[in-house]
C-alpha cells in the first residue's frame, strides 16, 4: 500500500486514525464510480482472453469462407449455368453453418460464468446485475456482427469475381452482408438470452440448435393435408428459411421477405433478453 | 467511525423449498478485528456469506454492511471484497487476464492488478492458465481478487482451504494485518484451531442457527475445563469400578475414555491420589489436562451436527430386526463419530420404549453414551460390545451401570466428550 497511489491522495496517509481511537481504512487508491464503460472493458477482456472464443468464430470464419468458396468453386468448375440464381446465394450454405460457432458463442458468454462459478466473482465485483448483462450483450453482438459482416462481404466479393450470373444489385448486397450479419448477430443474442435463462451451456446449445432446425425437421414429416397450412407456415418462419431470404433464396414465394426477418427475430430476441434481465434481477447465484 | 464498515445481521434466514439453510441469525461484525465464522460443513456459512454480498436475498430479515445493504452500496467492489470459492474462475483464462477483467469491472487501475499478484505471489505464474493451479495456488488468486479494490470490508470463505504451512501462515499474517489496518474481517472456517490463533471474536453456528457470538477469550475461558486422567492397571477392570465409584462418592465426574482411561473433572490431582490410596487401587496415571479448544467446539456444535437421517433409517430396519436376525448393532455409529445424542424428550422413536438405563444418572462416564440405551433394548447389541472393546472393563450383563460403551465400529476418531455437555 506504498508509493504508487500516495501522489493522488496525500493528505489521507497522515491521519489513518480516526477520532475514537478505532482506526478506520482508506484506501490510497482513488475511488470512483464504475459505469457501464468499465463493465465493457472487462467484458471485451473476458471475452479475448479464452481460447474458446478464439476456436468458436475460427471455426465460423472457415465455415462462412471454406463452404462459400467451394460452392463458387464447383459451380465454376462445372459450368453450370446459375440462371436467374443470384450469385450471392451461394453463400448461404456456409452462413447457415457458420451460425452454429455463433450461437455457442453466445451461450458460453453467459452460461460459462455459471459453469465455472465466476459469475459470483463478477457480480460481487459489480452488483448491479443488469449492467453486467447488458455489457455481455453488447461486446458478443458487436464482435459476432463485425466478424459475420467481413467474412459474409469477402465471401461475397470472391463469388462476384469468379462467377458470371446476373450481377448483384446494391440492395443484394446490403442484404447479404449487413442483413445476414445482423440477423446471425441477434440470432447470438437470442443464444445469450437462452444462456442468461438456462444458466446451462450444454442444455442452452441444445434449445438453440432445436430452435433452428426443428421447425424445418417437423416440416417435412407433416404429410397430412389437415395439417398443410401448419407445415407451410413452420417452412417459412424457420431460422433457416429466414436467413434464405436476405439472399433471394426462400423455398416458398409467400412468407417473410425483405427485411422481415429480422425485425421478427429482433422481436423475439427482445423478449428473451428481457426475461433474461428480470431473472438474473430476481434469482439467487 | 469505524461503524460505517460494520456488517449487521439482523434476523436472517434463507430456505431453499423445504431445507432451511439459516435461521434467524442475528450478529455483528465489527472493524479492527478479525471475526471468526465456525461451524461445521453445511451449517449456513456459504450461504450467510452470499447473503451478506447480496448474490442470494434472504427469505427473511437483512444483512447490511454499513448500514446499506450490499447491492445498494456505491463503488460496493471498492468497500467489499470477498473470496468465495477459490474454483469459481474461468479456467480458460490467465490469471493476470482475470484479475484484470474484475478490475476493469470496478473501474480499479490496471497497475493495482500486479500489486496484488505479487501480494499473494503468484506473479511468476500471471500468465498461466488457471486450470492448471492447485487448490492452493486458486486460494491465492482468489485472495488476489478480494485485495483488488484495496477495500475496508473483506470476506473469506475457508481461506486456507489447500493450502501448504507457508501459506496458512501466511494468510493468518495477512487476515490480521487487514484488520490492524482497521477493516473489517470476517473469515469462515470449520477448523476451530484454526481461528483460535487468526481471530479475535468469534461467531459460531450450526445447523444455521446461532451458537455463540464472543470474544476468542471469552470462548477459551468459558470453554476449556480442566480435567484430570487417571488410568488403572489394565488387567484389573476391578480396580478401576472401583475407582470409578469412590470417585464419582467423592463428588468428581467419571467419563470413559475411547482407550479405557478415565476422565475426571470436579476433583483435584492429590485428592483423585488420595481417595485412590485410601481405595487401594493402584494408578498407571494421572495426569492433568486441559480440554482442547477443539473439543469445546465439537461439544458445542455436536447437537447441530447433522443426524437428521438416524431415527427414520432405524425405525425402517427395527421391525424385522426385532425377529431373531443375526445383526448386531449397526445402528449406532449413525448418531455420528464422536457425537452423544442430544437431549431429546421423547424423540428418537426407535430407542423410545427403551428404558435408557443410561439415562442421566449412572453414567456421567460415557464416551458415546449413543450407544448405551441400545443394549437394553436389541439383544443383538450386547454381543458385539466384547469384541470390539477388549479393554472395556465392564461386564455387559452385570448392571446398573450399562456396559462400556464399545468403540463403534466405524469410529474413525478416537474422542472423548463429556456427555454432560447439554446440548
Amino acid at each position: 500500500m506504498t508509493t504508487p497511489y500516495q501522489q493522488q491522495a496525500p493528505q489521507q496517509a497522515p491521519q489513518p486514525y480516526a477520532p475514537q481511537g478505532v482506526a478506520s481504512y482508506v484506501s490510497p487508491i482513488p475511488v470512483r464510480r464504475a459505469t457501464l464503460g468499465d463493465a465493457l472493458a472487462s467484458e471485451w477482456t473476458k471475452i479475448r482472453s479464452v481460447r474458446s472464443t478464439m476456436w468458436t468464430l475460427g471455426v465460423m470464419i472457415v465455415l462462412v469462407l471454406g463452404i462459400g468458396l467451394l460452392s463458387s468453386v464447383a459451380v465454376s468448375s462445372s459450368g453450370a449455368d446459375l440462371g436467374e440464381t443470384p450469385v450471392l446465394s451461394l453463400g448461404f450454405f456456409g452462413v447457415l453453418l457458420g451460425a452454429i460457432p455463433v450461437i455457442t458463442l453466445g451461450v458460453m458468454t453467459v452460461a460459462s460464468e455459471y459453469g465455472t462459478g465466476m459469475i459470483r466473482t463478477t457480480l460481487t465485483a459489480c452488483p448491479s446485475r443488469s449492467r453486467v448483462l447488458t455489457a455481455k450483450a453488447i461486446v458478443f453482438f458487436v464482435v459476432a456482427f463485425v466478424i459475420t459482416l467481413v467474412t459474409t462481404a469477402l465471401v461475397g466479393l470472391l463469388q462476384t469475381a469468379m462467377l458470371d450470373g446476373v450481377t448483384p444489385t446494391g440492395e443484394d448486397w446490403l442484404r447479404a452482408t449487413l442483413g445476414v450479419s445482423l440477423y446471425i448477430a441477434t440470432l447470438g443474442l437470442l443464444s445469450l438470452a437462452v444462456g442468461s435463462l438456462i444458466r446451462h451451456s450444454a442444455g442452452a446449445i441444445t434449445i438453440m440448435i432445436g430452435v433452428v432446425l426443428l421447425p424445418l425437421v417437423l416440416a417435412m414429416f407433416m404429410f397430412s393435408e389437415t395439417l398443410a397450412d401448419l407445415q407451410q407456415a413452420l417452412f417459412e418462419y424457420s431460422i433457416p428459411n429466414q436467413l434464405g431470404v436476405f439472399y433471394d433464396a426462400s423455398v416458398t414465394s409467400s412468407g417473410p421477405s425483405g427485411w422481415d426477418p429480422l425485425w421478427i427475430l429482433a422481436g423475439v430476441t427482445a423478449a428473451a433478453l428481457g426475461g433474461a434481465f428480470l431473472a438474473l434481477e430476481k434469482r439467487d447465484v | 467511525m469505524g461503524l460505517h464498515t460494520m456488517i449487521e445481521a439482523v434476523g436472517l434466514t434463507k430456505r431453499y423449498g423445504a431445507k432451511t439453510a439459516v435461521y434467524n441469525l442475528s450478529f455483528q461484525v465489527r472493524p479492527g478485528t478479525v471475526t471468526g465464522f465456525l461451524g461445521p460443513n453445511g451449517s449456513g456459512k456459504s450461504t450467510t456469506m452470499r447473503m451478506i454480498l447480496g448474490l442470494d436475498e434472504p427469505t427473511s430479515g437483512h444483512v447490511t454492511i454499513g448500514g446499506h445493504p450490499f447491492r445498494k452500496l456505491t463503488n460496493a467492489p471498492r468497500q467489499v471484497g470477498a473470496l468465495l470459492d477459490a474454483k469459481a474462475v474461468h479456467g480458460g483464462r490467465s490469471a493476470r487476464s482475470h484479475l484484470m477483467s474484475l478490475a476493469q469491472l470496478s473501474g480499479i487501475p490496471a497497475q493495482r492488478v500486479d500489486e496484488v499478484l505479487g501480494v499473494v505471489g503468484l506473479q511468476d505464474v500471471a500468465k498461466r492458465r488457471s486450470k492448471g493451479f492447485s487448490l492452493g495456488m486458486g486460494q491465492r488468486l482468489g485472495i488476489a481478487a478480494a485485495l483488488l479494490g484495496d477495500p475496508q470490508v473483506l470476506l473469506f470463505d475457508e481461506p486456507i482451504n489447500g493450502l501448504d504451512p507457508e501459506g496458512i501462515h501466511w494468510v493468518r499474517n495477512l487476515m490480521k494485518t487487514l484488520a490492524a489496518e482497521g477493516r473489517t474481517v470476517f473469515v469462515s472456517s470449520h477448523l476451530m484451531s484454526e481461528m483460535a490463533v487468526t481471530a479475535d471474536h468469534l461467531i459460531v453456528i450450526g445447523r444455521g442457527q446461532l451458537l455463540a457470538d464472543m470474544s476468542v477469550k471469552d470462548f477459551i475461558s468459558a470453554n476449556s475445563a480442566d480435567f484430570a486422567r487417571v488410568r488403572t492397571p489394565q488387567t484389573e477392570p476391578q480396580q478401576r469400578e472401583k475407582l470409578s465409584s469412590v470417585l464419582t462418592e467423592a463428588g468428581g465426574h467419571v467419563m470413559t475414555e475411547q482407550d479405557g482411561a478415565m476422565r475426571v473433572t470436579g476433583l483435584a490431582l492429590p485428592r483423585i491420589s488420595d481417595l485412590a490410596h485410601e481405595a487401594d487401587v493402584r494408578l498407571w496415571e494421572l495426569s492433568p489436562h486441559q480440554a482442547s479448544l477443539e473439543e469445546a467446539y465439537m461439544r458445542m456444535t455436536q447437537g447441530a451436527v447433522d443426524y437428521r437421517s438416524t431415527a427414520d433409517q432405524l425405525a425402517g430396519f427395527q421391525q424385522p430386526m426385532q425377529q431373531p436376525g443375526g445383526y448386531a448393532e449397526p445402528a449406532a455409529p449413525q448418531q455420528g463419530w464422536y457425537a452423544p445424542p442430544p437431549p431429546q424428550p421423547g424423540g428418537q422413536p426407535p430407542f423410545a420404549g427403551a428404558p435408557l438405563p443410561g439415562g442421566p444418572a449412572p453414567a456421567p462416564g460415557y464416551a458415546a453414551p449413543a450407544q448405551a440405551p441400545a443394549p437394553g433394548h436389541n439383544p443383538y447389541a450386547a454381543p458385539a460390545a466384547p469384541p470390539a472393546a477388549p479393554p472395556a472393563p465392564a461386564a455387559p450383563p452385570a448392571a446398573a451401570q450399562p456396559p462400556a460403551a464399545a468403540p463403534a465400529p466405524d469410529l474413525t476418531k478416537s474422542d472423548s466428550d463429556s456427555p454432560e455437555d447439554a446440548r
